[in-house]
């Protein structure tokens, strides 16, 4: 990440206070944004049963382990309680592997399926092509809570409820925006490559397996990189169908886990804890791979 | 929801209807009438799927089940516009339409604007993938990660944000607690973490103004203002005018922060309309009513889409 101060447009040489004054602003604007991250990791670090006397402090408050340990099951009942916890089982390594399984799943199956029904509506030929893509596009009106309770009174009466297959099914096949994304990709991508494979007898299988797909390599990451996001955030679907303790993703999980505490005494250094292992791979995949997101919102918005 | 792009052929990302179609070369067997008809079926036979299970039927579903009344138990007994009468005698619903209002209103009031003074400085002086990769961290996180967060920091007695106000002297605010702080708090919330991204939206836009608009306003001697108003705002009208509609509809569908947060409380100061719809169906099992109420919010929304595209000719640029 390099950091360029020297806009183009910037002709005239502004005086110096007004730019100090920006830089100020940006400076207060970041701190505002990063702050309270740094407060989460200070709560998760303190004792719980501290932190009413020491609420104004900025260390952690008689720092300990002890919140990670007790949302990641390893104290017993008694050391949690006695560390300000509510005693209540809570096991996030499982929400954990549910929301690992959950987004990777709809992840795959979303972006794989869009990438080739992008490929009919780009590349190929076929009556009434540009008319089924508009149907398509028309459903990114549909509000997700329309959709909803239709969708949940279908996984129920299929049986699926409480099972990642219903969790996982309304988010599998396509979004209307994942199409459309990869959809300009296609479209812009040189027919060349693709003529002369066309020539030599491939077929569209392997021109999409073989050709397709690598060129888009990098769009259909950043379209992978932006719905594991997304998914993984999810929580309206999973709250609906996917209450069970054995399919609870880690956003359910976090709002369980906040109402089995007694009102007024609420594990805060176990919540804070909870959230920094829900957020932790967003942080990681935002490290490694920040600049691409950054980017892609460029000019496309994300939802 | 709707899309800003900038790949080539396509400038508004709304019509649907603009075609990729390229001239095909003669050589290509296809000249028949169907073209690659069977294999497109192939490759859009899963997305097919996917549309008509779970967008098209669940959408048909959703209009009749409104009209009915139906409790998940036996079967959907058809009431006419029973369901539609109820609402608008319903002091609730028209309480949660309030409640709604007042946070869209909060909501992409001082959203809109921090983002765009952001953006501005943005593109001013801080362009670095870092500044703008930091502001938008608050948007990858969960909802009910951010809620949590500031659930805590804004907690009435242990909340740092009430214990740095108390040593300044400023009486404690029970900000999710009561009744006239509850929708305040949660669109502040969601502003806090929409604000970068939405921010990054029009700084991309910003940075399609060609420039050398700014260097003749420059030459003529427009003063910074000036400029402001008569370059910079209307070039970005239609960029504004796309992230007003994604903004507002998606701040319409407010659920995550108010269910880990107030749950629709005190009383019902921040029973929002999807909160309602979410009451209605899963607490009371009420799903025709639920459903009209859906019905209601996708009418509504696509009025709000179509009002603003509308009146505010977001799909014309003025570039030209």
């Amino acid at each position: 990440m390099t950091t360029s101060t020297l806009p183009r447009n910037d002709r005239k040489k502004p005086l110096n206070w007004r730019r100090i004054g920006a830089w100020a602003l940006v400076a207060v604007a970041l701190a505002v944004t990063i702050a309270p991250f740094l407060w989460m990791l200070r709560t998760a670090l303190s004792s719980n049963s501290a932190l009413a006397s020491n609420a104004g402090n900025l260390l952690p408050a008689d720092f300990s382990w002890g919140a990670f340990k007790r949302v990641l099951g390893l104290q017993t009942t008694e050391e949690a309680i006695a560390d300000g916890g509510s005693g209540a089982a809570i096991n996030f390594w499982l929400y954990l592997r549910n929301s690992v399984i959950f987004a990777t799943i709809t992840t795959a199956g979303q972006v794989f399926f869009s990438a080739m029904a992008a490929y009919a509506f780009a590349r190929l030929r076929w009556p009434g092509r540009n008319k089924v893509f508009a149907v398509f596009l028309t459903t990114m009106m549909v509000p997700p809570i329309f959709t909803a309770l239709p969708n949940f009174l279908m996984i129920k009466n299929l049986g699926l409820l409480n099972t990642m297959a219903g969790m996982s099914l309304p988010f599998l096949f396509m979004t209307p925006f994942a199409i459309f994304f990869l959809r300009q990709f296609f479209l812009s991508m040189s027919r060349e490559v693709e003529e002369a494979a066309m020539l030599d007898g491939a077929k569209h299988l392997r021109i999409f397996f073989q050709i397709v797909l690598p060129n888009a390599a990098a769009p259909i990451a950043t379209l992978a990189l932006l719905t594991f996001i997304g998914q993984w955030n999810e929580y309206f679907w999973p709250l609906l169908v996917g209450q069970d303790e054995s399919v609870r993703v880690l956003t359910v999980g976090l709002s369980v886990f906040k109402s089995q505490s007694p009102q007024g005494a609420l594990d805060w250094s176990g919540l804070m804890a909870g959230t920094l292992v829900a957020a932790l791979p967003i942080f990681l995949l935002f490290i490694a791979f920040g600049k691409k997101v950054v980017n892609s919102i460029g000019f496309s918005g994300i939802k | 929801m709707t899309t800003l792009t900038k790949q080539p052929g396509n400038a508004s990302g709304r019509s649907g209807s603009h075609n990729g179609r390229k001239p095909q070369p003669a050589k290509r067997s296809m000249t028949s009438r169907l073209g690659d008809l069977r294999i497109a079926l192939f490759f859009i036979f899963p997305a097919v799927i996917g549309f008509v299970a779970f967008f098209l039927i669940p959408t048909i579903r959703g209009i009749y089940l409104s009209f009915t009344e139906y409790s998940i138990l036996g079967e959907p007994t058809w009431i006419g516009v029973d369901n539609y009468t109820a609402i608008f005698a319903d002091e609730l619903f028209w309480n949660a339409m309030g409640v709604t209002l007042q946070y869209v209103g909060l909501n992409i009031g001082f959203q809109t604007v921090i983002a765009l003074g952001l953006a501005l400085l943005m593109h001013r002086v801080a362009k670095s993938t870092f500044v703008r990769g930091a502001l938008l961290l608050p948007f990858l996180v969960a909802n009910v990660i951010v809620a949590l967060l500031w659930f805590w920091m804004l907690d009435y007695q242990l909340g740092i944000v009430n214990e740095v106000m108390s040593w300044v002297g400023l009486p404690r605010v029970a900000f999710f607690g009561s009744e006239q702080w509850a929708i305040p708090t949660i669109a502040f919330v969601n502003v806090w973490r929409h604000m970068g991204y939405t921010a990054l939206l029009i700084f991309a836009g910003l940075q399609s103004i060609p420039n050398h608009l700014y260097e003749v306003a420059n030459l003529d001697g427009a003063s910074p203002a000036r400029t402001f108003w008569s370059v910079t705002m209307p070039l970005l009208r239609p960029v504004l005018v796309l992230v007003l509609v994604v903004t507002v509809i998606g701040s319409f569908q407010v659920f995550d922060t108010v269910a880990v947060t107030t749950n629709g409380g005190p009383v019902n100061a921040s029973r929002v309309i999807q909160m309602y719809i979410y009451q209605k169906a899963f607490g009371e099992s009420d799903f025709g009513y639920a459903s009209a109420l859906s019905v209601i919010l996708f009418v509504i929304l696509a009025l709000v889409a179509f009002v603003q595209m509308k009146f505010l000719k977001g799909n014309e640029s003025d570039l030209d």
